[in-house]
């Protein structure tokens, strides 16, 4: 059959500041087909859909629809020319039903008919092999509805194109199976069809022709049919690139963290984690791998104590054995605490215990280092908010995904942001910014900040500096566990170097560090171990001095059904 | 369809500038209000018949601005009294707003308060000796504020509640409840209260002294609280992101409770001032707006004490200036609001120039072009 060209991209480069989001690509997609973009995290799909879609505007390059040059300013514009783009995120009123959100925004003649309205999406949902009630409100509906509300509703207005970003991140493998059926029909009717995903097995599942991006560039298109997932996952990834990271073997590793069957579902009452069991070893760095929303996220917080709604154990071990008592991480009521257990001896094995001493008294006695710990510390971080974790005195850093959003407060200077772990300290009420200000001086002087000042809000530095206040924080706090997430994404090379430096020197000095790492070269480079995570659970762990890239790619990818099907 | 053979820019765009100077936006607000002071006059010439028919008056019209303040000792004094009680509202409402608790209720929480302390005073006034009286106003008005304030603050914690709505409607139940207590209170039906002999607070030097005295070391006192204090830290927190909070520990819910609790006891205060230093009676009208007046004085000075002292004196000295225009030129009591109107849109229109930078599309060949 004779291919009819629907969309051309010529030379489409879009930069955002001084990053290439996009660079001169080229796409072709044709009538009655289903072209899957591929690529990881990222790599500018989405980027590169937004502007077919009207929402970015590209710097350079030109769109054809049906051989016809357009300019597509607008979404509107889009659907002048007959595009429509589903986004991951739904943009739909909860309060309106679903005929209302779809005729939204519409323009027609006549007068505004609710009924008629009602009949065609019902019309349309019947074509294409949908269920829906026109009439259901929004905020009645699952995930895989509202996603429906929003196909049709691009369907409403026309669309020939249409383009999914990631409609399969949100859903259950039934759903994505009736998704498929559907885009498969809309095909048959001569539809074409733009899919993001990165899943490779749904690729090969719905797709006819595959396009491959990398670092903002069109790498390839390939017929799905005459390819597989390895050669997918090598043009999508790259040739290996060799990273000269430092390494040095774990010493002395114990566990240091133990997580086990760690079930969550999150508001929206998807399971993003699935009996999640590991164990994290001080002296050693875990890598995490997995496509982003793999729950990677979500478990991090977990043990951080930010999802109270988590099944599971969390286990801190602290090898204290014979080690003297502080009072740098431990309050005074928490020492009274474990003493009034008898957790605790003294130099000649004598138990210890405070029983009509005063305040003062214990805290002498415990200051001259005489009081010891008679076990291991065993602490279950279950049930148990940030505040309480650290009252415990387990000193679990976290430098979170999203730095400006929870690590750090974008509108106060370094000074203040170094406050946030450490302001309760001190009698009185009011704030001591002496410290923290040292802390913030010392982390510009060794970190190599650069930043007008220590009250310059923190939102102003560029991300490799925001990163390395951050950082610099979460480790003077002289953590056990270190867990980063993404430390090191949208950083340049050298900054990136800084922080894996970091992670190293923490490493070396006993530390379990947990990094959650996009880029899979540097992954293999630096951690001891590799955890890679898929739709919420553990798809194994590797050793990364002998992993290759192609092994934890199939792990990261390999669907549910995928895997019943080995099974 | 577009025929377009090159690449085309949208004719205006927007982006938004990353820090600016502050000097640099100090002069786009004064030449702001430089800007509404001219479109005010231009609005004055066409609508006062006097000006019409003579332009050449038009420093007149200007020099009575200044007049409505201080032209007299009284009215200059009468300027810092009612610069105080706005100022003391507004610095109630500084905790919340800089928590980002969207608190339109002052108004009501202030009314409230001075339904409290009068209440007080009415079933207490001569029983008592007049020490005690005072203090038991001050406790009732504190009291009642802090509870009307509490009720939002509860239900946000627990239900996540709108602030705003929920904040604003209690306004109204503020209103009828003053109305319901005047009704059984006024035997005669009028529902006006006569001045209370009792429960006045003392004066020291001038009528007002005091009460300016007292507000002017509350700013002081709440700039210190809120930028030197760990309760401070944690409303800032809050404030700017939630997750943050959660993330270091904070429990988000203890600090929105307290912090409502003293924004409440703040407008007890003011009711207190109200009550117990000016009017020693209460009608529906106590208040006078102050409370929603109160709101755009805060976001005018970003929400920091000092700041406010000088926009509460600005938005003070453009209502006294605008309501001696109207009784010096003689016209319609409607012309004064004209007036703060079109100062208020330009001092908050341009907080868009100062955060936006606008650009033009760039004629063939010429550099882009962009504005201020």
């Amino acid at each position: 059959m004779e291919k009819q060209l629907a969309l051309q991209l010529r030379g489409i480069t879009k930069r955002f500041g001084r990053v290439v989001a996009n660079n001169h690509v080229d796409l072709d997609v044709n009538r009655g087909e289903i072209l899957a973009i591929l690529g990881e995290n990222g790599c500018g799909k989405t980027t590169l859909m937004n502007m077919i879609a009207g929402i970015y505007f590209p710097d350079e390059g030109h769109i054809y629809v049906d051989g016809q040059e357009v300019v597509i300013r607008s979404p509107k514009d889009a659907f002048d020319h007959r595009i429509g783009m589903i986004h991951q995120h739904f943009k739909l009123v909860d309060l309106f039903t679903a005929a209302e959100n779809i005729v939204l925004g519409v323009h027609e003649e006549g007068r505004y008919n609710l009924k008629e309205v009602n009949q065609r999406v019902t019309e349309i949902a019947g074509k294409y092999g949908f269920h829906i009630d026109p009439r259901k409100k929004i905020y009645d509906m699952s995930v895989s509805e509202k996603q429906t509300v929003e196909i049709i509703k691009v369907l409403y207005r026309g669309a020939d194109i249409l383009i999914l970003d990631e409609p399969t991140a949100v859903l259950t493998p039934q759903e994505i199976d009736k998704l498929f059926d559907v885009l498969r029909r809309m095909r048959a009717d001569g539809k074409s069809i733009i899919i993001i995903t990165h899943k490779l097995h749904e690729v090969l599942d719905v797709s006819d022709r595959v396009a491959i991006l990398r670092r903002g560039e069109h790498i390839a298109t390939v017929n799905t049919a005459e390819t597989n997932e390895s050669q997918l996952t090598e043009m999508m990834v790259g040739e290996k690139v060799s990273l000269d990271i430092e390494r040095n073997d774990p010493v002395d590793a114990a566990p240091r963290l133990e997580v086990m069957h760690l079930n969550l579902h999150n508001a929206e009452g998807l399971h993003v984690l699935r009996d999640v069991t590991f164990t994290a070893n001080g002296g050693e760095i875990l890598g995490i791998a997995g496509i982003a929303g793999s729950g990677q996220r979500e478990l991090l917080e977990a043990i951080a104590g930010l999802q109270p709604q988590m099944e599971g154990d969390v286990i801190f071990h602290n090898p204290k054995k014979d080690k003297p008592v502080t009072f740098f991480h431990k309050s005074m009521k928490r020492v009274r605490e474990l003493g009034a257990q008898g957790m605790f001896h003294d130099q000649n094995m004598k138990p210890v215990s405070f029983d009509g001493m005063s305040t003062a008294e214990i805290r002498k006695w415990v200051e001259s280092g005489n009081v010891l710990f008679k076990e291991d510390e065993i602490i279950d971080l279950r049930d148990k908010t940030p505040l309480e974790i650290r009252q415990l005195g387990v000193r679990l850093s976290f430098v979170p995904e999203d730095r400006l959003g929870m690590g750090l407060v974008g509108s106060m200077g370094i000074t203040d942001n170094m406050m946030l772990r450490s302001y309760r300290k001190g009698p009185a009420g009011f704030l001591d910014r002496k410290k923290p200000r040292e802390l913030a001086e010392e982390i510009i002087r060794e970190l190599k900040v650069n930043t007008p000042g220590v009250n310059s809000p923190v939102r102003r530095l560029s991300g490799g500096n925001v990163q390395k206040v951050l950082v610099g924080r979460e480790i003077a706090f002289t953590p056990k566990v270190l867990m980063a997430a993404y430390p090191v994404r949208g950083l340049d090379i050298n900054s990136s170097y800084t922080i894996y430096h970091l992670l190293n020197k923490q490493k070396e000095s006993g530390v379990a560090v947990i990094f959650v790492g996009e880029d899979l070269d540097v992954l293999l480079a630096l951690s001891d171990r590799i955890l890679v995570m898929n739709s919420g659970a553990v798809t194994g762990i590797v050793d990364a001095r002998h992993a290759t890239k192609e092994e934890i790619g199939l792990l990261m990818t390999k669907t549910d059904r995928a895997r019943k099907e080995e099974a | 369809m577009a025929q377009a053979s090159e690449h085309k820019e949208p004719l205006i765009h927007l982006s938004k500038r990353t820090g600016v100077a502050p000097l640099r936006a100090w002069l786009i607000r004064l030449a702001a209000v430089a800007l509404g002071l001219i479109v005010c006059g231009l609005a004055a010439m066409l609508l006062i018949e006097r000006l019409r028919d003579n332009p050449g008056r038009i420093g007149e019209f200007y020099y009575t601005f200044i007049k409505g303040s201080f032209s007299t000792s009284r009215k200059f004094w009468k300027f810092l009294k009612n610069l105080s009680i706005l100022l003391c509202i507004s610095l109630a409402l500084t905790p919340s707003f800089r928590m980002r608790f969207w608190n339109t209720g002052a108004e009501g929480q202030t009314l409230v308060s001075v339904l409290g302390c009068i209440a007080v005073d009415f079933y207490l006034g001569g029983k008592i000796p007049e020490w005690l009286l005072l203090i038991l106003m001050f406790i009732a008005a504190l009291a009642c504020g802090a509870v009307w304030a509490l009720i939002p603050a509860l239900c946000k914690a627990r239900w996540n509640t709108n602030e705003t709505l929920f904040t604003l409607m209690m306004n109204y139940v503020a209103t009828f409840l003053v109305s319901y207590c005047l009704v059984i209170w006024v035997a005669n039906g009028s529902s006006s209260l006569p001045k209370l002999k009792t429960g006045k607070l003392p004066t020291i030097g001038n009528d007002y002294l005091l009460i300016i005295l007292i507000v002017l070391l509350l700013a002081v006192g709440l700039y210190i609280y809120l930028s030197y204090t760990k309760h401070g830290y944690e409303i800032s927190v809050v404030g700017e992101s939630v997750r943050t909070a959660q993330y270091v520990g904070i429990s988000v819910k203890k600090v929105i409770v307290r912090t409502m609790l003293l924004n409440g006891a703040l407008c007890g205060l003011a009711g207190y001032l109200i009550g117990a230093g000016l009017d020693q009676s209460v009608t529906v009208n106590s208040v006078g707006g102050q409370g929603f007046t109160a709101i755009m004085v805060a976001w005018l000075a970003k929400f920091n004490p000092l700041v406010m002292i000088i926009t509460a004196g600005l938005i003070q000295l453009l209502n006294q200036g605008a309501a001696q225009i109207s009784q010096d030129f003689n016209v319609s009591g409607a012309f004064p609001d004209v007036i703060v109107g079109i100062i208020l849109f330009f001092i908050i229109g341009c907080e868009f120039f100062i955060n936006y930078q606008v650009h033009f599309r760039s004629r063939a060949g010429q550099e882009g072009r962009s504005v201020k």
